[in-house]
């Protein structure tokens, strides 16, 4: 019997989805050998969360709620989950790889002396033994390793699991966290400008580069991400433009930025270098746009149009828009 | 303040992958190596901390080959004090080994700040500073896009999904560094020369017993080819078809 537990990330009295994903990876490894899986809460104010982490099917919820949990702080609440895994024969600890979780999960880690995967896309038994693949190189290869010990933890990419539901309610456990010392504690959350879509969540993604020539061109990447409707596409740039200053780092798309996998991917004037196309060669569908022919990223476009950018993209921005109008 | 910064010699980020005859590493004949782009931020945060205080000092630590002596001393002719070289001949992939020997070393040298990049971009593990901070007892704020130190307590500014999180954080602590931190300067000719006198330090890393092991490095699936649709505006109304009939994402 493995019990499997998910730290789930809450954030102002909400759930985050990804969390439900994790719980989708821990009932399939549960399931293998009859264990029982474990969601473990940190925050203060987590009644809806443990409902809604029980219908996603998780047997057991455990909730270190309070005041003294309001504010994110990876040092107290690494200390108090540790406690409290510590008495679950846990085979393994799963936690979505986002900004929480890759603080978070590799603390509890520490304290548990045990091994850690980050950013794995699955999660099985091979021979008895915790087994993950998780993409290395900025997805240029993937990488499968196996747990030479248990307990074990692991964070899980976004978007690779379906959200549990399904569930019949868990039984619930309420732990009132110490006020004790913080080392680090977050004091502030900035929401980000209003109506803009995460790069990582959007469904579209229009990504322009060098061949809009100039900064004030990006005008027509921002003008066809607008055409889809809001809250469905954002922008993104290649290094090149980012590293020349025109447009912001949270921008970039690739290596050394971010890795997206949305539904339709658009790159307006990028050539294609492969410090880019690993940033979004796992798109479902990708369009390139670009003045030369022999550009790499009509390699791995599945449309690709050849032609002048300040020709081509106002034409398909209105097309778009009118796709839109008529849905 | 004493201030340890962790770099890694990774493959340039231009490499095309190819794996190596024992299906479990890369090929790398004919592969450039670099220093993780993001420890570029880590190493100049710790030259501009210790220029604010007026006094302290820089040690760049990496565990790797020998080959990684190319990596420290371009870090010593940039500004850094002293190079520490943990020696192993294997490919670290091991996040909780790579801690572990890290935090062991560092607990024998003075140190109240330790810096790195956010993750390194071989492995894309994004672990190393969370882990290592909880093996030390220091606090930690990861993926930091802003820093400012004052009375020995940092305020840090981060990315998180939708929202930027200002994190306090005391010190002895480990912060990792996002692009956009910083502008990282270059080594001069008269650093490259002041690097060859500087100390380097080389010792074997005590990894410990591993907490996995490499099954298989593969490629990922080739995409299927692609096609032209057509040449400039003309070409948008097939486009357009395309995206609605073939792929469906319209």
């Amino acid at each position: 019997m493995s019990n499997i537990v998910v730290i789930a990330e809450v954030r102002a009295g909400q759930l985050k989805r990804p969390s439900l994903e994790a719980i989708t990876a821990a009932l399939q490894l549960a399931s293998a050998t009859s264990g029982r899986v474990t969601a473990i809460a940190c925050g203060s104010g987590l009644d809806a969360a443990c409902a809604e982490l029980g219908k996603g099917g998780a047997h057991r919820v455990i909730a270190i709620d309070g005041a003294a949990f309001a504010n994110f702080s990876g040092d107290a609440w690494a200390k108090a989950i540790t406690a409290q895994v510590k008495g679950l024969s846990a085979a393994a600890v799963l936690m979505a790889h986002t900004a929480m979780g890759k603080d978070l999960l590799p603390r509890v880690s520490a304290l548990l002396d045990c091994g850690i995967v980050t950013d794995a896309i699955a999660v099985s038994w091979k021979d008895g033994a915790f087994t993950a693949q998780k993409p290395v190189f900025a997805g240029k290869a993937t990488l499968t390793v196996r747990a030479a010990k248990a307990p074990f933890c692991a964070t899980l990419r976004p978007n690779t699991y379906a959200p549990a539901s399904g569930g019949s309610g868990a039984e619930i456990t309420k732990v009132t966290p110490e006020a004790g010392e913080f080392l680090a504690v977050v004091r502030e959350v900035v929401a980000a400008g209003a109506g803009k879509t995460p790069l990582q969540e959007a469904k579209v993604v229009v990504s322009g580069g060098r061949g809009l020539k100039e900064p004030a061109n990006f005008k027509l990447v921002e003008d066809l991400a607008a055409a889809f409707g809001p809250g469905v596409a954002a922008v993104g740039a290649s290094r090149a433009v980012v590293d020349a200053g025109w447009r912001p780092h949270s921008e970039q798309v690739g290596q050394t930025g971010k890795v997206v996998s949305p539904p339709l991917y658009i790159a307006i004037g990028i050539s294609g270098a492969i410090q880019h196309l690993a940033g979004m060669r796992t798109a479902r569908t990708i369009v390139a746009i670009n003045k030369d022919a022999d550009a790499p990223i009509f390699k791995i476009a599945d449309y690709g149009i050849v032609g002048d950018v300040f020709e081509i993209v106002p034409a398909l921005t209105k097309a778009i828009a009118e796709v839109v109008k008529h849905k | 303040m004493d201030i340890v910064v962790c770099i890694k010699r990774v493959p340039a980020t231009d490499t095309a992958i190819k794996i190596a005859a024992d299906g479990k590493s890369i090929d790398t004949a004919g592969v450039q190596f670099e220093l993780n782009a993001y420890d570029e931020f880590a190493l100049e945060q710790a030259l501009r901390i210790k220029e604010q205080l007026g006094a302290g000092s820089v040690t760049v630590v990496t565990i790797g080959s020998k080959e990684a002596q190319k990596e420290l001393r371009d870090a010593l002719a940039r500004g850094a004090d002293k190079a520490v070289l943990l020696t192993t001949e294997q490919w670290i992939h091991d996040g909780a080994s790579t801690a572990a020997a890290l935090a062991t070393w560092i607990k024998s040298v003075p140190c109240q700040l330790v810096l790195c990049g956010r993750q390194a971009v071989d492995s894309d593990n994004n672990q190393l500073p969370s882990n290592l901070a909880a093996r030390l007892g220091f606090g930690c704020v990861t993926e930091v896009a802003k820093l400012a130190l004052e009375n020995g307590v940092f305020t840090a500014e981060r990315d998180i999904e939708g929202a930027r999180e200002v994190v306090s954080c005391k010190t002895p602590a480990v912060i990792s560094c996002h692009k956009g931190l910083n502008q990282p300067r270059y080594a001069n000719l008269k650093g490259i020369m002041a690097a060859k006198k500087k100390p380097f330090e080389e010792k074997a890393a005590q990894l410990g017993a591993p907490a996995m092991q490499i099954v298989s490095l593969t490629l990922p699936a080739a995409r299927a080819a692609g096609r032209i649709i057509g040449q400039g505006a003309e070409a948008v109304p097939a486009l357009i078809a395309a995206l609605r009939n073939e792929a469906k994402v319209l």
